[in-house]
Parts: structure tokens; C-alpha cells; sequence
């Protein structure tokens, strides 16, 4: 057997385990004598245990090989890479599964599309900006920065034009917050689609920004404040996108970001400015950011008229939904991923808000019949990714596990039949229901829906 | 509106600096000296409140920017440039510019259909179209002006954008076909789904009130108990193999979606897991992200045709053909029509010589 290969380490590792005369002692003159018989004891508890597992991986065990960590690997045997090898790093090339993807048939063309965030290989609440989800509604350009101009003008004493150097002098500000596409889990109204939570979920990211409050450059340029009641924001690509913001907002925390994650904001976020609405759906938080306008009313644009609208059962379109309602989804375990083994599994996922502050997230492994708070991880911030756990012992049966969030408002995140009752099949955004993971025996995650 | 930099302040000094900076500079050495006369040895101070020393950052956008930059027009008309255009002028631009994405009679939905539907939005199979669920023309015309066609925006005349509108909003029988529009006609369009719009819901605002209103029950909670949905065993490789989605260590992996799901207890399982550990994709630049990369695939699918013909058909179509890789070539390069319809492909000469035989030999090869 070729030692060299992951999969003969692998099944290596499983022998080490399971022949007790292999496992070396630590030196021992670095452990108390309670140390010493706490170690022993556990040794012979791993030698029953592994001896089971051992009976899983029968026949790949053979006597002869020798156990992979008694081998020096040549990287303790020769010299790495220089400093500086490379200028900008990137991940392990172990790491290259975890891709932004598109759902195949999801659009038609890839140039206004979706890209999905593999929240399922994420830990924490920043997304790292090469796999923050991309949507894009006529392809993404890379815009030299020194040509980038920011007009704002309408209700306002002086119009004026902003460049990237102007802009990037001007007071600076950082918030972490989430961005969230209003059709996140949009393709689940109706039934189970999608199989993992890379796209049942994944039109959600979380960044620290850094920018300039919109309301320094409202103050700037002398908003009307009597009549002024939105700003409309509009990006510098193909589709000159459009999206109107309401002016308290507006005054409140939207910033116009150049920063991401302590660099400049990547060319599939907008480089190199773009608008951030926290709470509200996405496509409010305009890319490649060109033009405000300050007006009386809102705009009434393409994407508030034919697009980001959400169909009810009457027949009716509801207009203007901006707000992103209370949320929360289990990452680990989730659907696709096969668990390695029975015992201790921490359940863990994410929460938010855009009203708010995550509260509370509790969490179910029986369906929902029965749930027990789960554990925020600090910091808690209002309209941002809050990280939850919960610890679990999975016993190798069937069970089914869910989260579900409350936010500072008390709002509780509902059932996908509460919100149908309501609203349909057909709105296709703001779909917030609690989700569900089911575990088989084998210790395969797959998407269901019980409710 | 000049700025105040740091050579203003040096012109200052000399008394010739901009008023704004002036005003600036002496408001500045007023407070410094105040500062200094309580006796503070602090050479760095607070703003006050009321200070914006940032202020002269930016410039006065001229009137004539403003104009070429102000695009959009609101529901109400404003904003909408003179000009004028007939269902028979738009017709043919549509034929020439839209009809290949859109279809002929605006009915192809695999780009944003444009037209039918009106009155469908209420029932189970509601259809969405530009016609049946827009509420303003204007919006209409908005939209056209700044984003089609979708692979050259913003490069029709005022004229024509009313031309093509009349033309849209005559597919949809809306205006007759003798119709012309221009800026003040163009308000007289009522749309059929104008009053199909709400804005009474909980989402405009952030103190707004949910529509749903769940418990937080946490023990013995009634539930069915029982799955209503889960994704069916033919499509359990639907998204690609998710063994090649997963990170290769951790407490789990990517199930091997190739192959049915395991049934069982965890062992069998496992076992399959050991020989697909590490089986980490590496990312090269294929065929298939070249035809990407030059925007094949906004028209030829994969499998069928979106515009022009799926790569698969081409495959199916030439297969076994010597002169196929020639002429294939030639016709990416130089354009062709008739062989998959009438609407004709456009030459691509911008693709690179090397990338262009590697997309042709992907294709013919079946695209995989």
C-alpha cells in the first residue's frame, strides 16, 4: 500500500488508534504523577474504543504498515517557501472544495447571477471577501479607482462630485454587518430544492466595513431636510442599477463603503465603492456606487417594480419589502455532509437580523417538539452575524435538528406553513422559515422540511 | 467650490487663501490661542461640535454634468427626455436588438419575458412578465434607456427607447399598433396591473410589524412529526458531486452525491468516506471556464439552447464531421446564421487563437 496517498493516511490514522502498542508516551517528565495515571486510564478507555472502531474499517487495517506519524514528513525535513513568496496570500490548496458555486439552472446566463457562499466551511461571522456571495446583474467590471467619480445631487444647497481621494479623506467609519440577498432561500417555498446549505442560505455574508456615513455626505452637500424623504442610489456598471432608501436610513447607519475586511472592497463587491444598507435585502446596497439623488419619493425603479417585489396570494405585489426579518440557520451538521462519528457534535450556526440584535437562538435535535437555548458567541452586534452553539451527543440515530432565532424586537422566527399561510408559495423572497437538517443512521445530512 | 489643502493654508499665511479656508484658519488660531490661555500643554485638539473641517473635500458638480448624469425617470414621467417613436420603428429594432433573447413576440422566458400574462398573478400559476406585472411605462422606459440591450446598454437614442416601449407595450396590447410615443403620450399608458402594488406590510420600516407572529414554544411543541419535503433520489447529484464542496478534514465531509445514499448504520458509511478523503478539486482554467470567460454561454447553454444552440446539440450535430473544427472556428470568428435558426451569431474576434481551439475541441468533444 502506497503510504503517500491521503486515503492510505487516512486509513493509517484508524490503525494508530486501534493498536494500542503504537501510541507513544509524551515525555513523561513533563506530567505530574496525576497526569501519568489520568493518561493511562484514558489510554486503555481509547484501546475499547478503538478496538470497535476497528470493526468498521476491517481489512484495511494491516499489520505491517507502519504508523504515518512515527514518519518525519519531508516539510520537518527540508526548507519551505521565502517571505513573500507570495505578495497577497491565498488559502491552502487543501482548502480549493471551499468555492463560492452557482446552482446549475438557477439563471441563464452567469453574467446576471448568483454566486452561493459556502457558509457550510465558515467559521465565525466574517465571511472572507473572496467568497462573500456575488449578484451581479450584468457581469462585474474591476474600475480603476482614479477614474471613479460619486455625484449627489437633487434636494441638496450644492450638488457635488466626490472622488475616490476626497471620499477616503473624509471622516472614515467601521461597522460589521450582514448583507442578504431578499431572495436568500427563495427557491424553498414551495418544497425542498437544494440540498446543501451553500444555497439554501448562502446568499448571506458578513464584513466589516469601512466607509463614510452617508449622513456626513448629507450634511455635505446640504440636504434638504424638510423634504427630503429618500436617496436614490445608483451603481456605475452595465445595468446602472437602481434602489431607493428611505431617508431615515439614510441618516441612520448606511455608509458608502470602500473597505472590506481591512482591504479595498473586492471587484465583485463593488470596487471601488459601493452603498451598505444594513438589514435591508442586498440589492439596496448598491455596487459600484455613481450617483445619489435626493428626492421626495421613491423611484419606483426596475427592481422595485418588476424584481425585489413579493407576490401574495390575492394577486397582489407588495412593494418596497426591504427589511430582511429575523433569521437563523444550523451550519454544522447540514445538509451534505456526512457526520465521522457518533458521540460529542457541536451544533453550531448562524443568526441575524435586520431589525436588530440577535436575542436568543434555541435549538431542537428531535423536529421541534422540544428546545433548549443555544450559546451566542460575543460579539452580538445589531444587524450582523451573530455565531450560536450548542453542545450535542449524537447517538447514531435518525433525528432531525433546527434553529431558530429571536431577535431585541421579540419577534420569533416562524415555520415555513406560518409563512405560506400568510403569503403563498409564490413571493419568492423573504423567505425566513426555520430550517431543518435531517440525520441518518449513516450519518448523511440531507435538506427536509417537516412543517 | 474650491478646496482647502494644505496649499491654501500656505497662501493663507500669505493672505491670499480662498475665504473658506481663511475663516478656516483664523477660527483655528483663535481656539489654539484660547487653549493656550488656560494653559494647556496639549498642541492637539478636539474638534467642536459643529466643525466640519472636512468640508472643502469634493467640488460643485457643474449643471451640465448633473444633466448627462440625472438618467433615471420617475413614474410620473419626470425626467424623460424629448423624443418620439412608433410600434413600426420599434418593431424593428426589437427584431434586430431584443428579439434574439426575448423572443419574437416577447414570450421567450428564458431571458425576462416581456410579454402575456396579464391577469395571471392571482392563482397558482401566476405569470410573470414585464406585462403583466409592471405599473408604470415610464419605469418601462427607464429601464430600456439604462440597462438594454443587455449586452450593449445604454447605446440607443432617446427615440428609439420610446420606439421599443411602444413596440413592447403593443405586444401586450396595450396601445394599438398605430401608436406613437413621445414624453407626454407615454403618461397616458395605463398599465393592467398599475393598482397591483401594496405598500401596507411590516418590511418598509424597521419598527414595521411582522405579518407573522410564531411562539417560542420550547417543550413537548405540537409537530406533525413527520417530513414533507426532501430532495428526490434522481436529483441527488442535481448541484455536482458535494464530496467536492466540503473542506477535507473536520467532523464531517461532502456526502459522495455520485453514488446512492448509503443506508445503514454509520459504518458503511465511513468506510466509503476513507477512500474519497482529500478528493479536493483542483481549479484550472478549463474549456468551460473560458467559454465563460468570453460570454459564450450567455447564448448556448450546455445542454440546449438558450439564443443559439446548446454546446451538446453542436457536439450531437457535428459529431464524427473532420471539417467540423474548422469550420467552426471560422464561424465563432467571422459570425454565421441559418444552420440553427434565423437569428444570426455575431463573430467573436476578440477571442485568443489558443482559447478559441480549446472552447471549439471542448464542445465537439461534448462539453463536459
Amino acid at each position: 500500500m502506497d503510504q503517500s496517498t491521503p486515503q492510505a493516511m487516512s486509513q493509517g490514522i484508524y490503525q494508530g488508534v486501534s493498536r494500542r502498542r503504537r501510541i507513544q508516551p509524551a515525555p513523561e517528565n513533563f506530567l505530574t504523577l496525576e497526569d501519568i495515571a489520568r493518561r493511562r486510564f484514558l489510554r486503555r478507555s481509547l484501546a475499547l474504543g478503538g478496538a470497535l472502531t476497528a470493526a468498521g474499517a476491517a481489512g484495511v487495517a494491516s499489520a505491517q504498515a507502519p504508523d504515518p506519524i512515527l514518519q518525519l514528513p519531508e516539510h520537518s525535513k527540508t526548507l519551505g517557501q521565502p517571505v513573500a513568496a507570495r505578495g497577497y496570500g491565498v488559502p491552502s490548496k487543501h482548502e480549493s472544495n471551499v468555492q463560492r458555486r452557482e446552482s446549475p439552472g438557477l439563471t441563464r446566463t452567469s453574467l446576471s447571477s448568483i454566486a452561493f457562499a459556502p457558509l457550510q466551511s465558515l467559521f465565525g461571522i466574517i465571511t472572507p471577501s473572496g467568497v462573500h456571495f456575488e449578484r451581479h446583474h450584468a457581469g462585474w467590471h474591476d474600475i480603476d479607482p482614479a477614474q471613479h467619480r460619486l455625484m449627489i445631487h437633487g434636494l441638496v444647497r450644492q450638488a457635488k462630485v466626490y472622488t475616490m481621494d476626497d471620499l477616503m479623506r473624509l471622516p472614515s467609519v467601521s461597522r460589521m454587518h450582514f448583507i442578504e440577498c431578499g431572495a436568500n432561500t427563495g427557491m424553498e417555498w414551495g418544497n425542498v430544492a437544494v440540498p446543501t446549505v451553500q444555497y439554501t442560505h448562502g446568499m448571506l455574508s458578513c464584513s466589516e466595513f469601512t466607509g463614510v456615513a452617508l449622513s456626513t455626505l448629507l450634511d455635505d452637500v446640504g440636504f434638504d431636510a424638510a423634504k427630503a424623504r429618500f436617496v436614490l442610489a445608483e451603481g456605475a456598471d452595465g445595468a446602472s442599477l437602481t434602489r431607493s432608501v428611505p431617508i431615515d436610513m439614510a441618516l441612520d447607519d448606511v455608509m458608502v463603503v470602500y473597505g472590506q475586511n481591512g482591504e479595498m472592497l473586492r471587484p465583485e463587491n463593488g470596487y471601488p465603492l459601493r452603498l451598505l444598507v444594513p438589514g435591508v435585502q442586498g440589492v439596496s446596497s448598491v455596487k459600484w456606487l455613481r450617483r445619489l439623488e435626493v428626492g421626495h419619493e421613491p423611484w419606483n425603479t426596475r427592481e422595485e417594480a418588476l424584481h425585489y417585489i413579493d407576490l401574495m396570494p390575492d394577486g397582489v405585489h407588495r412593494q418596497y419589502t426591504w427589511i430582511n426579518e429575523c433569521k437563523s440557520v444550523i451550519t454544522s451538521p447540514s445538509g451534505g455532509q456526512v457526520l465521522l462519528d457518533r458521540g460529542y457534535c457541536e451544533i453550531t450556526g448562524l443568526a441575524w437580523s435586520g431589525r436588530g440584535r440577535v436575542r436568543r437562538v434555541d435549538v431542537s435535535v428531535d423536529g421541534g417538539r422540544n428546545w433548549r437555548d443555544a450559546r451566542l458567541q460575543e460579539p452580538v452586534l445589531t444587524k450582523c452575524l451573530t455565531r450560536f452553539r450548542y453542545d450535542w451527543v449524537w447517538d447514531g440515530s435518525p433525528a432531525i435538528v433546527q434553529s431558530r432565532a429571536i431577535d431585541e424586537t421579540g419577534y420569533v422566527q416562524p415555520q415555513i406553513r406560518q409563512l405560506r399561510a400568510v403569503r403563498g408559495t409564490r413571493a419568492i423572497y423573504h423567505n425566513n422559515a426555520i430550517q431543518s437538517w435531517q440525520i441518518a443512521e449513516s450519518g448523511e445530512v440531507s435538506n427536509v422540511q417537516v412543517y | 467650490m474650491s478646496r482647502c489643502t494644505d496649499e491654501h493654508a500656505r497662501h493663507a499665511e500669505q493672505g491670499n487663501a480662498p475665504a473658506n479656508c481663511l475663516r478656516g484658519k483664523r477660527k483655528a488660531l483663535l481656539r489654539a490661542l484660547s487653549v493656550l490661555s488656560v494653559g494647556c500643554a496639549v498642541s492637539f485638539m478636539a474638534l467642536g461640535a459643529g466643525d466640519k473641517p472636512w468640508s472643502g473635500l469634493g467640488r460643485a458638480a457643474t449643471p451640465r454634468e448633473i444633466a448627462a448624469w440625472d438618467i433615471d425617470v420617475k413614474p410620473d414621467g419626470s425626467g424623460l427626455p424629448k423624443g418620439r417613436g412608433s410600434v413600426t420603428q420599434g418593431q424593428e429594432i426589437y427584431d434586430a436588438k431584443c428579439a434574439s433573447c426575448h423572443g419574437t413576440f416577447g414570450e421567450s422566458n428564458q431571458y425576462m419575458q416581456l410579454a402575456g400574462g396579464v391577469g395571471s398573478l392571482r392563482g397558482d400559476n401566476p405569470v410573470r412578465t414585464t406585462g403583466s406585472k409592471l405599473n408604470y411605462a415610464a419605469t418601462l422606459w427607464d429601464y430600456i434607456n439604462r440597462a438594454m440591450p443587455f449586452q450593449a446598454p445604454k447605446s440607443l437614442t432617446a427615440d428609439e427607447v420610446y420606439a421599443l416601449t411602444a413596440y413592447l407595450l403593443y405586444l401586450n396590447e396595450i396601445v394599438p399598433e398605430d401608436a406613437t410615443l413621445d414624453q407626454t403620450s407615454i403618461l397616458q399608458v395605463q398599465m393592467p396591473n398599475r393598482d397591483g402594488f401594496t405598500t401596507q406590510h411590516g418590511f418598509l420600516r424597521r419598527d414595521g410589524k411582522p405579518d407573522v407572529q410564531a411562539s417560542a414554544c420550547m417543550r413537548d411543541c405540537p409537530i406533525e412529526g413527520k417530513v414533507t419535503s426532501r430532495i428526490p433520489d434522481y436529483a441527488r447529484n442535481a448541484q455536482g458531486n458535494l464530496a467536492t464542496q466540503f473542506r477535507v478534514v473536520g467532523p464531517y465531509r461532502g456526502a459522495d452525491t455520485s453514488k446512492p445514499e448509503p443506508i445503514g448504520p454509520l459504518a458503511a458509511a465511513r468506510q466509503a468516506l476513507a477512500g474519497q478523503v482529500a478528493a479536493a478539486a483542483t481549479p484550472q482554467q478549463s474549456a468551460a471556464d473560458l467559454a465563460k470567460h468570453y460570454a459564450c454561454i450567455a447564448c448556448h447553454g450546455i445542454e440546449q439552447k438558450i439564443v443559439g444552440p446548446g454546446f451538446k446539440e453542436v457536439a450531437q450535430k457535428y459529431a464524427g464531421d473532420a471539417t467540423a473544427r474548422q469550420a467552426l472556428m471560422r464561424k465563432v470568428r467571422d459570425g454565421g446564421a441559418g444552420v440553427w435558426g434565423a437569428i444570426p451569431m455575431p463573430g467573436q474576434p476578440q477571442v485568443a487563437e489558443a482559447d478559441l481551439v480549446a472552447i471549439i475541441d471542448w464542445v465537439l468533444a461534448g462539453a463536459k
